[in-house]
């Protein structure tokens, strides 16, 4: 017999690259949460649902158990701190690179740099690797502002193509870690679901190859 | 009106608990203490004797054996009578552990159980408590497999007595991934990155460490393969087919000998008739820093996490000046009965009105010999037998008083 499955995605990129994945290992999700503004998505199968949430939310869900599997960006779970999730899969979306920036030609200022940031653990675990001491400014968006206004020395964001940071005079400086997307699994679930959880693994994993195999 | 705010808040602020500090209201503690009887009788009758280590303590003590999985756990304070640091007890585990190794000092085999509070600066996951009622039975002085099923059956009854019933009960063991480091050679730093990416079963990154780290072929493989080994008790075949018939090298005892127990262990469970799910796990490696050798734990439906866990743990007693084998598992009360929703408990007591009579008295009081619960009026109350909790009352008719049900 077949336990019920909850998978959590979020909006946006992530959900729109996971369907060709899940569509893959047999699962569709019958509703469109854009249109039919539902959190809980019925699928094709009886037992398998899918909520959609905020990214950040997502290890929060799968951690609780409420959701037995998720999709999250790595930057997501290095904030969250993963240590208490699964991890078993790199799906290979959503990819980018977390990485410091600044004005282009700006010269590293004397003494205690200012990062503004939205991913404040990471970029001080970065900072403490290097072992500078920093000031951390918590943002939650248009990081590329706080050089330009003086309200920072460096961000610390994802850059993908890095247009938005030319767009506003800024240049990427070091990368300090390459992100996907990964499948998060709940302790408690790999083991109650075991065989299900894993066949899904499996399946997930041929997919994300065989997709690898078509693009190169 | 800015100051009635003001003050308002204040008030508030004052009924505010710190984050993961709970009171436990009536509903709950009927089910929690009728829970902690059921189950401190329970380790009675399988011949554990309760010991009540103290609340706080010093933090040499409190910390040692254990790693420093403990330390950032701690809440520490500062002794006003001889300036030394003391600590709230994060896990009683550690100080029964010193009870049996310097207290008691006994040769013979040893069954200690515990129930109380503990303090945690950081909850599991985040919001949750940081203050369990932990419950725990140990058993020191034998090595054996064998006293490792008596824990995990044990355990196993004390869930039953939580009205729990599909539960998994989820087997590793320590000692075949410590032995493959060992083999290894691995510098402490490489080992942390490797056991970071294995307990996130994070596949990709377990091989591409062991790969940059580890030359030989076959242990490397060996290592891999770990990630995987979980399911059903065909893991166990797996692995050893994984472990021993690889050919090239003899098997090693401590690998062959952590999969026989983990096979006796499936053995015992299946002929006993368990009535659990049995999940294997060779990567999973809770309390890393003290276990040696088997670990298990707990999992039921609707629960992201154990409910209960334990594990083999040979050498905590060591720096306490003596290292005794020793097992055993621990549990939250407050998460047992939280599981337990089915369950409800209704009202059973008699209410008595407010008289003089002498022979009322004697009448409360026999009833309440009997076990019965007996609440009494208070002179001027308004409210009724039902309003007090009571589903019988005692009424006069002539000169004797005789219990009747609330209409």
């Amino acid at each position: 017999m077949n336990k019920p499955l909850t998978i959590a995605l979020s909006k946006g990129r992530i959900y729109k690259d996971t369907l060709p994945l899940l569509e893959a290992a047999g699962i569709r999700p019958v509703d469109d949460p854009v249109t039919s503004r539902k959190l809980i998505l019925d699928t094709n199968l009886d037992h398998v649902k899918v909520v959609v949430i905020r990214a950040t939310d997502v290890p929060t869900f799968v951690e609780r158990g409420v959701a037995d599997l998720g999709v999250a960006g790595k930057d997501v779970l290095m904030e969250h701190g993963g240590e208490n999730l699964y991890e078993p899969l790199d799906l290979k979306i959503a990819r980018c690179r977390m990485m410091t920036a600044g004005v282009v030609g700006a010269a590293e200022p004397e003494g205690r740099m200012r990062i503004a940031t939205k991913y404040v653990r990471s970029a001080q675990n970065y900072f403490a690797s290097l072992g500078q001491q920093v000031e951390i400014i918590k943002l939650y968006g248009a990081m590329e502002l706080a050089p330009l206004v003086g309200l920072a020395d460096r961000i610390v964001d994802l850059v993908e193509t890095g247009n938005t940071l030319k767009a506003n005079g800024l240049e990427p400086l070091e990368e300090i870690a390459q992100i996907s997307s990964r499948l998060v699994v709940n302790k408690a679930s790999m083991k109650m679901k075991s065989s299900q959880v894993k066949e899904l693994i499996q399946l997930l994993a041929e997919a994300v190859e065989k997709r690898e195999s078509e693009q190169s | 009106m800015k100051s009635q705010n003001k003050l308002l808040q204040q008030s508030l602020e004052r009924w505010r608990l710190p984050d993961g500090i709970e009171e436990l209201l009536p509903a709950d503690v009927v089910k929690i203490e009728s829970l902690r009887r059921q189950v401190l009788d329970l380790f009675h009758s399988w011949g554990y004797e309760t010991v009540i280590p103290p609340l706080i303590e010093y933090l040499e003590s409190l910390l040692t054996g254990t790693g420093n999985d403990l330390d950032l756990q701690t809440f520490k304070l500062t002794d006003q009578l001889s300036g030394r640091m003391m600590g709230v007890r994060a896990d009683m585990t550690p100080q029964v552990a010193r009870i049996d190794a310097h207290r008691l000092d006994r040769e013979r085999p040893t069954r200690l159980c515990y129930l109380g509070s503990v303090l945690q600066t950081r909850p599991e996951i985040s919001g949750a408590t940081r203050s369990p009622i932990q419950v725990g039975a140990e058993l020191y002085g034998h090595g054996g497999v064998e006293s490792d099923l008596e824990v995990v059956r044990l355990m196993l009854e004390m869930l039953k007595l939580s009205g729990l019933d599909s539960v998994v009960l989820d087997l590793g063991h320590v000692g075949i991934y410590r032995e493959l480091v060992a083999q290894a050679e691995l510098a402490d730093e490489q080992q942390a990155l490797l056991f970071d990416a294995l307990q996130r079963k994070a596949s990709a990154e377990v091989m591409e460490i062991a790969g940059s780290i580890i030359d030989d072929e076959l242990l490397r493989g060996q290592i891999i393969a770990l990630k995987d080994l979980n399911g059903g008790t065909e893991v166990l075949e797996e692995a050893r087919t994984l472990f021993t018939a690889a050919g090239r090298r003899e098997p090693s005892p401590a690998i062959e000998e952590a999969l026989e127990s983990l096979r006796q262990i499936a053995e015992c469970a299946s002929q006993q008739q368990w009535g659990v799910e049995l999940h294997f796990d060779l990567a999973e490696l809770r309390g890393y820093g003290y276990h040696t050798g088997i670990v298990f734990a707990a999992y039921t439906a609707g629960k992201g996490e154990a409910v209960a866990q334990g594990g083999r743990y040979d050498n905590v007693g060591a720096v306490f000046g003596r290292a005794r084998p020793a097992t055993g598992f621990s549990a939250d009360i407050k998460n047992l009965v939280a599981l337990d929703g089915e369950r409800n408990y209704p009202p059973s007591a008699i209410f008595a009105p407010h008289s003089e009579k002498s022979s009322l008295h004697n009448e409360i009081e026999r009833l309440r010999s009997t076990g019965e619960r007996v609440v009494v009026e208070l002179p001027g109350q308004s409210e009724g037998a039902v309003e007090m909790g009571c589903d019988r009352q005692l009424v006069l008719s002539g000169d004797s008083w005789s219990v009747e049900p609330v209409s």
